[in-house]
């Protein structure tokens, strides 16, 4: 059966609320610098960030599906898809694109050509280390475990480290079954 | 392009947080502290000149021999220095407010601090390039 629900998120979008780019852009890169200057370590900044990340995507996923009425995805590939095209239009403006499947379709990569979190970012020498968007990781990976499928979420490919694109990769772990944490006859 | 030009920013503290000599000329052990000697006694002349105009662009505020030094103070006090032999005030006049351009881009940038040193290789480069057409 094929699912009910945007194939884009253009039309979510212009029907939202919106801020201004350079203030949401400034905001994040204040958060990092404060991170940086707090924790010291780029390896500690890294972790914060996705567990910031991982806080925003357990909350972003009920706005996503209350906002957007996507129905429930058939397997991972949609699910992959769906974030790619309707939940990155959604929430940063942008589209990704989604590739390198794997053989049984549990690892895939989401490309972002354009990232609005980096405009005038530049890694300098002593922050080499830094996965600057770690923070999309994690909301992906909190929002995902929301809607009852284990991820892991890395970057491969990174514009600030000199490649030509923002790749993550995905990876299902496994798939939760959903359980009640009651029994009927309680 | 000019046979010698030295451009260096000096922060709003007065701490030099980029230089490059972007001349043409061969390089002379002596100079780039005769250089430096020479922008730093601008200074003085800068502080009273800044605040008597509105215009960012102070021309030449100063001279020793044949060498003449431009500056241009930006909104943050920051001022951008450039010692030359050349008379292309209106290159110099480009070239420092493309050089801001590019120096706002960096003062953007979350990682930097302000007022600490210049270390991005690529506003390096993107500065000897202006340089190389405006000067």
């Amino acid at each position: 059966m094929a699912p009910v629900g945007p194939r884009s998120g253009d039309a979510i979008f212009s029907s939202i609320d919106r801020v201004n780019a350079e203030l949401f852009t400034l905001t994040y890169g204040a958060i990092v610098r404060q991170l940086l200057t707090d924790l010291e370590e780029v390896e500690e900044v890294n972790k914060q960030l996705d567990q910031m990340g991982y806080n925003i995507g357990i909350r972003l996923i009920d706005e996503f599906l209350a906002k957007s009425g996507v129905s429930r995805c058939v397997d991972f590939r949609e699910t992959a898809e769906m974030i790619a095209k309707v939940g990155f239009k959604m929430f940063l403006g942008v589209t990704a694109s989604v590739s390198s499947w794997d053989a049984d379709g549990t690892c895939c990569s989401i490309i972002l050509e354009d990232n609005p979190l980096v405009d005038f970012v530049e890694l300098p020498d002593t922050c080499q280390g830094l996965y600057y968007c770690n923070v999309l990781s994690g909301v992906i990976r909190g929002a995902l475990e929301m809607v009852s499928m284990k991820t892991e979420v890395t970057w491969t490919r990174d514009v600030l480290r000199g490649d030509d694109a923002y790749e993550l990769q995905v990876k299902l772990l496994k798939q939760v079954a959903e359980e009640y944490p009651y029994k009927d006859d309680e | 392009m000019a046979n010698t030009a030295c451009f260096i920013i000096v922060g709003r503290n007065d701490i030099p947080i980029y230089e490059a000599e972007v001349g043409s000329a061969a390089k002379r052990e002596d100079a780039a502290q005769l250089h430096q000697f020479i922008l730093h006694a601008a200074l003085d002349v800068v502080q009273d000149l800044a605040w008597t105009t509105s215009a960012m662009f102070l021309k030449s505020v100063d001279r020793f021999n044949d060498l003449v030094v431009s500056v241009y103070v930006t909104a943050g006090h920051t001022r951008l220095m450039l010692l030359h032999d050349s008379r292309n005030e209106d290159g110099i006049k480009s070239f420092f407010q493309e050089v801001h351009e590019l120096y706002i881009k960096i003062l953007l940038n979350p990682l930097y601090l302000p007022g600490s040193r210049i270390t991005s290789s690529h506003f390096d480069t993107k500065v000897r390039a202006l340089a190389r057409k405006y000067l």
